[in-house]
């Protein structure tokens, strides 16, 4: 048994409330760069839906993950070392950027540059590719909330798995949101098709990255990701992916995308798995086994034999005590209610999801019926196949049994607690249905509807022996040091590339002296979220009001004598107030 | 004049060629890269890219042979030189085509695909110039000399050849340049300005062909200590490991 630690989330999709924020304060903070203008590291999905990009999910098509070959090897579906490197000149399955979208900006200036004229000026959309007038066709969310669905939703590949019968009739919809970032996954496909070996995965907390210095533009992990989560930056030339905002995480902050998640529904939290089992987990032949394989190699951080185990492995005690406490390990191992991701690609993916009970709720109430009594909840989520079907295609590679058994559980608590809150006598026939006990059950509804802040994001800081190397701790040179040019001889981005930590810094510093909100010639004033920590408001995401005082930096006292808008410890606003958390 | 030519101008751009690639890797490790533009556009590239890579890699092996293979060893395993004349001939026009055929659907592509296009740097025109040039160049003096045999015969394996080990050796014979015809002239000069300008092009991604994919494990893991993110900028001249 070899023990490591892994840093993973869980999301309760029955909170998504499809709002985006998660995906636009991540761009904030990491893509918010010429070059990744279609990059979304996290992207949140209306299924069903074609997902982004575009039908990225038939594999059969984009050949990304493992497979199984004939003699129940895993190997890369996209093929072996040598077929990578007969075809590098030219890669075969390459998503163009048309299966993402043309990135696009609109030419402001003409509506007050434009002279006098009968019509009113239009702004029109230039490609942000070409800087020339184009057409807008599609792009990351065109089909959210299920627009265009009718004529479009019939390419979801995993619609069209559970039956060419499904017709995507009005009266059988049903729809619920997938946000969505790297897995981070422990047999990490997009690592192993990278020819120059620049993505790794870290050994302390299982977090893959991109190394920008050794990336050398093969565009093979593009290829090698099925959940397309490792982006080209068509600018700079090389890869960029998710980071699991690692520079946070190491200093005990929750990622971006949860801080801001306006529905809280995510979590995150230390799993400890056993690396030598890993291979074997990703290799057993019925794909129907893969949830439960990569069940099994999550260890149980309360046995002593593991802690032993732990500590052997160097695993400093802080970590192990939170991974006892880890909200994940809880949701996917104790009241197992948490799904992974499609385990069929065999890359044991770590961001798992809780499968929405939303749509079975509503097709209850719709016919009038309770939509909170068991009876009426179980009775529904064995009657309606097509979307529980669609949900076992995307958490269990199509085997109903444990989607429904999580759903039962769902409704179960719902139903339980609901003569809790009542005041009635609470019903332990209910918990025993789902095969759970009172106590369980209320401690599930506790960690899924109430908990707080520091429940649901366990994260241990990063070890301070190490902490010369930490990126937000970079302490060993003054920040004026840095240049943080670019040399465009050898294109945008050439040179030593700046540390964040100075990035930000420099960042603020331009955002409190420029004159302007958003220059386009200045990138650097633009706004960034990496530090914040959720309270006060982040400056330069707002306009200064025209009779404010301008952009109110982070630190300084707010003006309060506007109402509506507040800084630190305020209640107005979009995020004002520290009950925020 | 040949000294000029033959020796100065060479060595010139030979160490241009060796310290800037130290240099770029040492200072510029973000830029080295392909700069792949698969992401704009697709059909093109799929035609084109492999056959002017798979052709060039044909010539690079075909000038190893060439150039550094003395006519002598060839002799003295039995290999007659029309024999030798005729492989390398037919291998190099094989090869030549592909490169041809490849690199102007490259061009083409460059040019007209907006996206490509924007996305081209002056560097990029610049170095298509001088390898469009030598392959050009090449081309003609392997149909112009062997196949047509246009003002005589030149066996060049009994002159430039010679020269460039002797250059390669530090003691040039840059006579044997002089007397060669113009068309073998002007291929080494582009060539060795294509060299000069190699380390500040895109075309350093060929010194970090991936071969080592073959042997490596598929999962690299590595230990945060090894971040370099906080840690001060390397001058160029620093050691670049930590
Ligand atoms: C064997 C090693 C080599 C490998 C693995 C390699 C690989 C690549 C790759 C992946 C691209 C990017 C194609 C794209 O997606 O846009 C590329 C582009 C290019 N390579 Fe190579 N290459 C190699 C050798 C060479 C050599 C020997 C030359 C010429 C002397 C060369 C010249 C070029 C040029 C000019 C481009 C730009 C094509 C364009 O987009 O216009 N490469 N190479
Ligand atoms: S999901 Fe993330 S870790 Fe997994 S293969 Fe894709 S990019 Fe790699
Ligand atoms: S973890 Fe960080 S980088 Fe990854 S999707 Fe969330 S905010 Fe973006
Ligand atoms: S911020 Fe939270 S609720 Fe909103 S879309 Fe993202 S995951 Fe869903």
């Amino acid at each position: 048994m070899k023990v490591m630690a892994q840093m993973a989330m869980v999301m309760n999709l029955d909170k998504c409330i499809g709002c985006h924020t998660c995906s636009v304060t991540c761009k904030q903070a990491w893509t918010n760069r010429t070059g990744t203008e279609y990059v979304w590291f996290n992207n949140v999905e209306t299924r069903p839906g074609q997902g982004y990009p575009r039908t990225y999910e038939d594999q059969e098509e984009w050949k990304g993950g493992w497979e199984l070959n004939s003699r129940g090897r895993l190997k890369l579906k996209a093929g072996g070392r040598l077929k990578k490197l007969a075809t590098i000149f030219s890669n075969p399955k390459l998503p163009s950027i048309q299966d993402y979208y043309e990135p696009w900006t609109y030419d402001y200036a003409t509506l007050t540059d434009a002279p006098a004229q009968e019509h009113t000026p239009v702004a029109r959309p230039k490609s942000l590719l070409t800087g020339k007038n184009m057409k807008i066709k599609w792009s990351s969310n065109w089909d959210d909330d299920l627009g265009g669905s009718a004529a479009t939703a019939k390419y979801d590949p995993m619609l069209k798995k559970i039956a060419d019968k499904v017709k995507f009739e009005f009266e059988q919809t049903f729809m619920f949101y997938l946000p969505r970032i790297c897995e981070h996954c422990l047999n990490p496909s997009c690592a192993a098709s990278c020819p120059s070996g620049a993505i790794y995965k870290r050994a302390e907390d299982g977090i893959v990255l991109v190394d920008q210095d050794r990336c050398r533009g093969w565009r093979m992990c593009v290829s090698g990701c099925p959940y397309k989560k490792v982006y080209f930056n068509h600018r700079t030339g090389k890869a960029e992916k998710c980071t699991f905002c690692f520079p946070r995480i190491e200093v005990g902050l929750p990622t971006v995308c949860a801080e801001t998640c306006v529905g809280r529904l995510r979590y995150i939290g230390l799993v400890l798995y056993d690396a030598d089992r890993v291979l074997e987990a990703a290799s057993v032949p019925d794909e129907h086994d893969l949830y439960e394989a990569q069940r099994s190699i999550l260890l149980d951080p309360d046995d002593p034999e593991v802690v032993r185990a732990a500590e052997a492995a160097g695993i400093p005690a802080d970590w192990i005590d939170a991974a006892q406490r880890s909200p994940i390990h809880a949701l996917i191992n104790k009241f197992k209610v948490a799904l992974p991701l499609h385990p069929e690609y065999r890359t044991m993916p770590m961001v798992w999801y809780i499968p929405p009970l939303s749509p079975v709720i509503d097709v209850v109430r719709d016919t009038g019926e309770d939509a909170e009594d068991t009876g009426n909840l179980f009775a529904a989520i064995d009657a309606l196949r097509i979307p529980i079907e669609y949900l076992a295609e995307l958490f269990t590679a199509g085997d109903v049994a444990p989607v429904d058994r999580v759903l039962k559980q769902l409704a179960a608590m719902r139903s339980y607690m609901r003569d809790i809150n009542m005041g009635r006598e609470p019903n332990p026939a209910i918990p025993a249905a789902v095969g759970m006990t009172e106590e369980e059950m209320y401690d599930m509804y506790r960690l899924l509807a109430i908990a707080k802040y520091d429940e649901r994001y366990v994260i241990p800081a990063a070890h301070s022996e190490q902490a010369h190397s930490l990126e937000e701790l970079g302490t060993e040179c003054a920040v004026s040091e840095y240049g943080g040019g670019q040399q465009d001889l050898f294109g945008e981005g050439s040179g030593v590339p700046t540390p964040i930590a100075v990035e930000n810094f420099q960042m603020l510093q331009n955002r409190q002296t420029a004159d302007t909100l958003a220059s386009p010639d200045d990138k650097g004033s633009r706004v960034n979220l990496l530090n914040w920590d959720g309270r006060g408001k982040p400056s330069g995401l707002f306009p200064p009001r025209p009779d404010g005082p301008g952009e109110v930096a982070e630190g300084s006292t707010p003006d309060t004598s506007h109402d509506g808008e507040t800084g630190p410890g305020g209640t107005g606003g979009l995020t004002g107030g520290a009950d925020f958390r | 004049m040949d000294t000029f030519l033959w020796v100065i101008v060479p060595y010139l751009c030979l160490t241009t060629f060796v310290v800037g690639h130290f240099w770029r890797y040492r200072y510029d490790k973000f830029g080295w890269t392909t700069r792949s533009s698969q992401l704009y556009e697709d059909r093109l590239l799929r035609l084109g890219s492999p056959l002017f890579h798979f052709g060039m890699l044909g010539v690079v092996g075909g000038h190893i042979i060439g150039l550094l293979l003395p006519q002598s060893w060839t002799d003295a395993v039995g290999i007659s030189h029309e024999a030798y004349h005729v492989v390398a001939v037919t291998g190099g026009l094989i090869a030549g085509v592909m490169t041809v055929v490849g690199m102007v659907i490259l061009i083409y592509r460059r040019r007209t695909v907006g996206p490509v296009f924007s996305a081209t740097t002056v560097m990029d025109k610049v170095m298509y110039a001088f390898l469009a040039a030598a392959i050009v160049l090449g081309m003609w003096n392997t149909v112009a000399g062997s196949v047509m045999t246009v003002g005589g015969e030149y066996n060049y394996r009994e002159g430039v050849s010679i020269w460039y080990r002797s250059f390669l050796a530090f003691q040039p014979d840059a006579s044997l340049m002089g007397d060669a015809p113009i068309g073998f002239q002007l291929h080494a000069l582009v060539a060795f300005g294509l060299f000069a300008l190699w380390p500040f092009t895109r075309l350093v991604h060929v010194f970090s062909a991936p071969v080592g994919y073959l042997t490596r494990p598929y999962i690299v893991y590595r230990g945060r200590d090894e971040l370099l993110g906080s840690h001060r900028p390397r001058r160029g001249w620093d050691d670049s490991r930590v």
